[in-house]
């Protein structure tokens, strides 16, 4: 390989230009180096007016994701001379899906509007006084939920639902499984309003299952299970709401 | 200019600020509050910690020893009301947490799983398995969620206080996405924007650790306090920086130098075993840990490798299904950044630059000498880490005092005055300073990226783990250097859409103030001390500097520094003893 990699990135400028346009920079294929130190390199040498997000750096964040030769990644864990390896020079863009701020930057508002929505939180009747310390819950119960809990809401999954860019109000991958994470601990009790959320049009339902989104998650969320488990257990309320009207949900 | 006014501002969306927002909405659901940040609140670097969340829980366990590992592993420079008041309070804030549905590691019977970490007597560390500040920091933003009262002002980054009548009434805060600059009036503000890290130039800690609270506090004419002990952490990865948490060495692993020695051994801390012994070997305080690295780099018994000299972390002997169970992101971090799998290879580590122990100077409510200011997290120095802190004491420290500092505040909320019109005339002239003087500002000779490098090389030269007059003094006069330069210094970006260089040029700005105060504070304490090591001044001296440090402002060259006394309360000064 080259001691060379060129990169093809994405730039937006509002102020400058009304359209997007590519822009070409060199950087040294260092064995060690993420895309993201490459954008680093690019940023402090190079152009200092490139924009984009990071902050830790080691993958659990969630501020860095792009697209990638094509590919939702967290820019932070893709090597730079892996993706020169598929793809000369190397493509990057912002996640797709989203609102274009600047550069490699887009605009995630919806999604925390959605995490509201969800109620991604403990609901509770009753509270217990914290003098009576904790609420049990064995490691079997905590690994009921534990795999959903681990969303670092990167947003990958959104840029790789082929439903979101042509049904914003989808609820998307992401809050569906933080919904679910919530629906299945054992100190939760508000299964029953979030799914008065899901079970709308625009909540599970729009969802083809495609499984684009459990194939981008870096943290193996799986949030295409976590909607199909879903739409399981709303047919099964629907049903049951049908044969035993007189009974709640 | 747009003017927004609340009841209490937060300023810094991690874990301290969103437990302090949570603890206003609690306190009196009418006040209206808001949190700045300037990155969306899950990205704050609260969610890379790691190993755990300090508090009593076993009933081998007591109060006294917590309190006693947290002051002998801050070498005695701990207000010991804080650290009782905080040792107190830790299990009610961490059940808490429970309740808000933080997954905890559970024992087969469903309790509370806790793990031993460095300086610990008996294990008292809470953990999520090795990503509890994650789980932490989620937990606190879905929960926060929950409530209506918060105004989020996420991506906006807050560049000066406003100060009048001797009260601090708000902040002027850029709204990244488009530029805007805004005043925020509040009749309480406080601080929860975490360390400054990124002062060095290796260090565990995220990009956005720029130490701005403190310097928004500095420059309003609060002091800053015991500066000079910025902690190493011993296992980094060495061109990363990433953390590797205590968690591996609390679970049984082993450092080791080129020879495949357990080298700590030499060094005063224990004698090795082939299980974990509390307060032994590699579970003793990280200040030590950091410090006989260099002693084994200057031997020679260190190994080179393109990134400088490091040791091994050994935790092969764990074997795959523990290191899975109990630190999976020790091997997931390891694979993806090391190209290693542990479970089979030895890890290279390195100490890196992990915490700073000072801070804004508060009292026990988190209330600075500002009324109206106050500050909580890692931002602030409430004094319980002293010298050097203890592991998984300061995921602790920002539930305990974040609730405090939010209590606090809403309290003065409720009886102080609004803010008044003479800070809205404060914030045009600052206004004016970031768009003609800064962003639009053409010319000039000077890069904020090259400046930072110049000032990280520095730092690291002169206030590195092992300090004397002669080095602190040349990085004095280096950083004075580059302050008389970044006055000259000009953006490539002329934007106000998303100016991330903008953004920098501030955050270098506040990291060049913090690094003076660090070096300052250090020049002056004139003894060895937990993680302040001078080598021209080797022992610890009780007599002259059983005290803070206070670093003011001042119009000249160097910050002023004033001495205030430690608090000592039950337990007075004497030896660190580890491994014996």
């Amino acid at each position: 390989m080259s001691d060379q990699v060129t990169l093809e990135v994405f730039r937006y400028r509002p102020e400058e230009a009304a359209e997007p346009c590519f822009e070409r920079f060199t950087v040294p294929a260092r064995r060690n180096w993420m895309i993201l130190d490459a954008l680093n390199h690019v940023k402090e040498e190079l152009d200092g007016s490139l924009s984009y997000r990071w902050a830790c750096r080691m993958g659990v964040c969630g501020s860095c994701g792009m697209t990638v030769n094509g590919e939702p990644v967290l820019t932070c864990a893709t090597y730079l001379t892996d993706a020169a390896a598929s793809r000369d020079p190397v493509r990057i863009e912002p996640l797709h899906g989203f609102p274009v701020v600047r550069d490699l930057i887009g605009d995630i508002r919806d999604f925390i509007a959605k995490l509201k929505r969800v109620k991604a939180w403990i609901v509770r009747d009753d509270e217990k006084p914290l003098s009576e310390g904790e609420y049990l819950q064995t490691p079997a119960q905590l690994a009921r939920y534990k795999q959903y809990s681990m969303c670092i809401n990167c947003m990958l999954c959104y840029a790789a639902c082929p439903i979101y860019p042509l049904e914003p109000e989808f609820i998307g991958p992401a809050a569906i499984a933080l919904a679910q994470r919530y629906n299945l601990d054992s100190r939760d009790a508000g299964a029953a309003e979030r799914m008065d959320v899901l079970s709308q049009e625009d909540g599970i339902w729009s969802c083809t299952f495609v499984g684009e989104c459990s194939t981008v998650c870096p943290k193996n969320v799986d949030p295409a299970g976590a909607i199909q488990r879903y739409k399981l257990q709303a047919t099964t309320a629907w049903f049951k709401s049908l044969l035993m009207p007189w009974r709640d949900r | 200019m747009d003017t927004s006014t609340h009841d209490v501002l937060i300023v810094g969306g991690g874990g301290a600020g969103l437990r302090a927002a949570i603890a206003v909405a609690e306190a009196d659901p009418g006040l209206d509050v808001a949190v700045v940040s300037k990155v969306y609140p899950m990205r704050s670097h609260t969610v890379s910690a790691e190993g755990g969340a300090a508090a009593v829980v076993k009933s081998s366990d007591s109060f006294e020893d917590h309190c006693y590992d947290t002051i002998s592993g801050g070498d005695w420079l701990c207000d010991q009301d804080a650290v009782e008041a905080f040792v107190d309070e830790a299990p009610r804030e961490l059940i808490q947490l429970e309740h808000w549905g933080c997954p905890w590691s559970r024992e087969p019977d469903g309790s509370i799983a806790v793990r031993p970490f460095g300086g610990m007597k008996i294990e008292r560390t809470w953990f999520a398995a090795d990503k509890t500040g994650f789980h932490m920091l989620h937990t606190l933003y879905q929960t926060a969620l929950k409530y209506e009262a918060p105004t989020w002002y996420d991506e906006w980054f807050v560049t000066s206080l406003l100060v009048d009548e001797g009260r601090c009434q708000g902040a002027v805060a850029v709204e990244q996405a488009t530029g805007k600059v805004q005043a925020i009036l509040a009749k309480a503000v406080i601080l929860t924007t975490g360390g400054c890290g990124k002062v060095f130039p290796y260090t565990t800690n995220a990009n956005i650790k720029t130490g701005d609270g403190m310097a928004l506090a500095f420059r309003a004419g609060v002091p800053l306090k015991d500066m000079e002990f910025m902690q190493y952490h011993p296992t980094g990865l060495p061109f990363t920086g990433i953390l590797i948490t205590e968690a591996a060495r609390g679970e049984g692993g082993w450092l080791l130098n080129k020879d495949g020695y357990r080298y700590l051994q030499d060094y005063d801390l224990g004698t090795p075993e082939p299980r974990p012994v509390k307060r032994s070997m590699e579970l003793g305080p990280r200040d030590r840990l950091s410090q006989a690295f260099v002693q084994e780099m200057r031997k020679g018994r260190t190994v080179d490798t393109e990134h400088g000299a490091v040791v091994h972390l050994d935790i092969r002997h764990l074997g795959a299904k523990t290191i899975d169970a109990k630190i999976p992101f020790v091997r997931e971090l390891c694979l993806k950044y090391e190209k290693l799998d542990p479970v089979e290879e030895l890890i290279p580590v390195r100490p890196v630059i992990h915490y700073m122990m000072g801070g804004v100077h508060t009292d026990l409510q988190g209330a600075t000498t500002l009324p109206g200011l106050y500050a909580a997290g890692e931002v602030a120095c409430v004094s319980i880490n002293g010298a050097n802190r203890l592991g998984s004491n300061s995921l602790t420290e920002l539930l305990v005092f974040g609730a405090r500092a939010g209590r606090a505040a809403a309290e003065r909320a409720r009886s102080a005055p609004e803010a008044g019109g003479a800070v809205v005339r404060q914030a045009l002239d600052e206004e004016r300073r970031l768009t003609t003087g800064l962003l639009e500002k053409r010319g000039g000779g000077e890069k904020v990226a090259a400046l930072r490098t110049e000032m990280q090389g520095a730092m690291e030269a002169g206030a590195g783990i092992y300090r004397d007059a002669a080095g602190l003094d040349a990085a004095a006069e280096r950083i004075q250097e580059l302050r008389e330069r970044f006055a000259d210094v000009a953006l490539d970006d002329h934007s106000l859409t998303f100016n991330t260089e903008l953004t920098a040029c501030l955050e270098l700005e506040n990291m060049l103030e913090l690094a003076s105060a660090i070096i300052e504070s250090g020049l002056q304490r004139r003894e060895s001390r937990g993680a302040h090591q001078r080598t021209d001044h080797p022992e610890r001296d009780d007599q002259r500097f059983l005290s803070h440090s206070l670093a003011y402002r001042t119009g000249g060259d160097r910050p002023r520094i004033e001495l205030l006394p430690v608090t000592v309360t039950r337990w007075p000064p004497g030896e660190r003893v580890y491994g014996r």
